[in-house]
């Protein structure tokens, strides 16, 4: 296994790097969004729920985005679909991907009506929903580096 | 053994590049609290000491990896940029979080420092995949 590890075939290189950039800025964006709603939510702070939503609207979308597409780009390139029992990596890998983009899509929506208010009283809600992304993130990352059959 | 290690490695990188996208998110204007700040920097301390370990670990590990292999080095090398980039960035925002500082001031006078370590670790990203002359 090993071994193996050092072999991949050079027409993965490119996806694999804009899936993994795109991977980071999610996460990160994501974080910095957590470290702002949190205090909006203790401080009922419109300012800090705006960094929040500026952080999961131009870092954390925009990053799922490249890291989804860069995804199903390497699925094809390394013909995982032509696998008659998937394994269960990319299984894990897709379906967090999923719930993960639809809690993403919440936490902005909320956080973009609360601007729009001035309220933060949707801080709260935001701030969970992205600590359970969070969560989600950390099983597609040990998903895709331990690769489970 | 493998798998674990290269889980801790990649874990530790997300930590790593969470403080960088958090830097450069309060670069582009969002003025952080010292504790959000403080987060920063601890993400910042264990993603780089975790990467640097069990990246280190993974090419003793690993047959057919070095540690004298080029792109190795060459991630060892832009490791300690970025991390002296990041020293000098803290040691220039922090002392603004005093009374009286100018924490926007500070971020603004550093941002070059941010950019800069954004950039080497974009190239460390690129090192890690292509692997150049492996």
């Amino acid at each position: 296994m090993s071994s193996l590890a050092a072999i991949r075939p050079d027409s993965w290189d490119l996806p694999l790097f804009l899936h993994v950039l795109g991977a980071f800025v999610m996460v990160g964006a994501a974080v910095l969004a957590a470290a702002f709603l949190v205090p909006a939510w203790r401080n009922a702070s419109v300012d800090a729920l705006r960094v929040g939503y500026r952080s999961l609207l131009y870092g954390a979308l925009p990053g799922f985005v490249v890291m989804r597409v860069a995804a199903q780009w390497l699925y094809d390139e390394e013909g995982i679909g032509d696998i008659p029992d998937e394994p269960a990596w990319t299984a894990i890998g897709f379906g967090t991907s999923d719930l993960g983009a639809l809690l993403l899509v919440i936490a902005t929506v909320i956080t973009a009506m609360g601007v729009r208010r001035s309220n933060a009283g949707g801080a709260r809600i935001a701030a969970a929903l992205i600590g359970a992304l969070l969560v989600l993130y950390v099983v597609a990352i040990w998903a895709m580096t331990t690769k489970p059959v | 053994m493998y798998d674990a290690l290269l889980f801790l490695h990649v874990l530790a990188a997300f930590a790593l590049i969470a403080a960088m996208v958090m830097y450069t998110g309060f670069t582009l204007g969002a003025t952080p609290s010292q504790g959000s700040f403080t987060l920063a920097t601890r993400l910042e301390d264990v993603g780089g000491l975790g990467t640097l370990i069990f990246g280190i670990w993974l090419a003793l590990d690993v047959d057919g990896y070095g540690l004298l292999d080029f792109w190795i080095i060459a991630a060892l090398v832009l490791w300690a940029a970025a991390g002296g980039a990041g020293g000098q960035y803290r040691g220039a925002v922090f002392p603004a979080f005093e009374p009286g500082g100018n924490v926007a001031a500070a971020l603004q006078k550093a941002a070059v420092l941010n950019w800069v370590r954004v950039a080497l670790a974009i190239l460390l990203l690129a090192d890690m995949i292509w692997k150049p002359w492996a």
